[in-house]
């Protein structure tokens, strides 16, 4: 697979998906066990995916510089600091304990 | 409140939330040339998938995994998307009928327009909160992320710039606003814990799919409810 052809199959699954949701009747899926589950998977990815780019060293685990960079999002995401300015901020975090000598 | 009124109070909410959101289109670019990924694949993703959360999630995988890490990044991608296909269900109605106008829905159905849309009292409202959102944020998050990807290519060095820290911080932010009950808390810490165990173990992207899998172990049987609901108000 080429990254060109990993790109738009996945793009057309998930605009395909999209579409989907206005095809089927509103009751088929919409059992609160269904809408639950869809509801904590994307909860599960989410949170997986943190992990992954936090800790993540191809197949392998290492700490560097961005855990201490998520540990200083999370404090400003409870300060309800804006989205943009919490991703600037874990940069720089990351980027000043690089500058410092750390990992 | 007349017509008018709740066509503005839907706009006021759309504006608000569309540019707050188009704004970190830029980190997704940024990030997809941090990845590997060139300009233009970063600004079709933009334009064809449209959905913040899977886009982070396929550049994520590839920039872990490469390309041999594609099945894998297109599986997280496309479960992030399934809840879109709920969101499309629920605002269906809102669309009224018509296929190319629900064509067109479908492409801008993501969390915000829905979240603005249902947040509306009636049905006028509910229609400008739609598509007012929807096309704010289609129009912004694809120029953010042309601007983020040519500075990011500028860029160079991005470990230097804590620009491999943004990532997670932008998928704490996309869980953040569902951690408000003790079902998704359950879960988000599961799932983490699932992750990093299996992290050594099993090829890149993999983990990430597995972990999901705690959200059906948990959804299905609706452990963790109870006891939320008997916190929350005393009823049982």
């Amino acid at each position: 697979m080429t990254i060109w052809q990993i790109i738009l199959l996945a793009s057309i699954l998930v605009l395909g998906i999209k579409l989907v949701g206005y095809v089927v009747p509103p009751r088929v899926l919409e059992t609160p066990t269904a809408s639950r589950t869809a509801e904590l998977t994307t909860v599960a990815l989410l949170s997986a995916l943190i992990v992954v780019q936090t800790i993540g060293d191809g197949q392998g685990v290492v700490i560097d510089a961005r855990l201490p960079a998520l540990g200083v999002a999370a404090v400003l995401f409870a300060l309800r600091v804006p989205f943009i300015l919490v991703i600037i901020g874990a940069a720089a975090t990351a980027a000043g304990l690089r500058a410092l000598g750390w990992q | 409140m007349s017509l008018e009124a709740e066509r503005r109070t839907a706009w006021r909410a759309s504006l608000a939330v569309g540019l707050a959101v188009s704004a970190y289109g830029i980190s997704f670019g940024a990030l997809a040339v941090a990845s590997g990924l060139t300009i233009a694949q970063a600004c079709v993703l933009s334009l064809i998938m449209f959905s913040g959360g899977s886009q982070f999630a396929l550049i994520g995988v590839l920039a872990s995994g490469g390309v041999v890490a594609g099945p894998a990044a297109i599986a997280g991608a496309t479960l992030l998307g399934l809840r879109n296909g709920l969101y499309a269900i629920r605002v269906s109605p809102i669309i009224g009928p018509g296929w190319a106008k629900r064509l067109l829905a479908g492409h801008l159905t993501i969390d915000e327009s829905t979240a603005v849309a249902t947040a509306q009292p009636t049905l006028a409202g509910q229609r400008v909160g739609f598509w007012a959102t929807g096309a704010i944020i289609y129009i912004g998050w694809n120029l953010m992320t042309l601007l983020g990807a040519v500075l990011g290519d500028l860029l160079g060095d991005v470990r230097q710039f804590g620009l491999d820290a943004a990532a997670g911080a932008a998928f704490l932010g996309l869980v953040w606003p569902r951690l408000r009950a003790l079902q998704p808390v359950a879960v988000a810490v599961g799932a983490a814990v699932v992750a990093a165990v299996l992290l050594p173990v099993l090829p890149q992207g993999v983990p990430v799919l597995v972990a999901a899998l705690v959200a059906v172990v948990v959804g299905v049987p609706n452990l963790f409810a109870a006891r939320l609901r008997a916190v929350e108000g005393g009823e049982s």
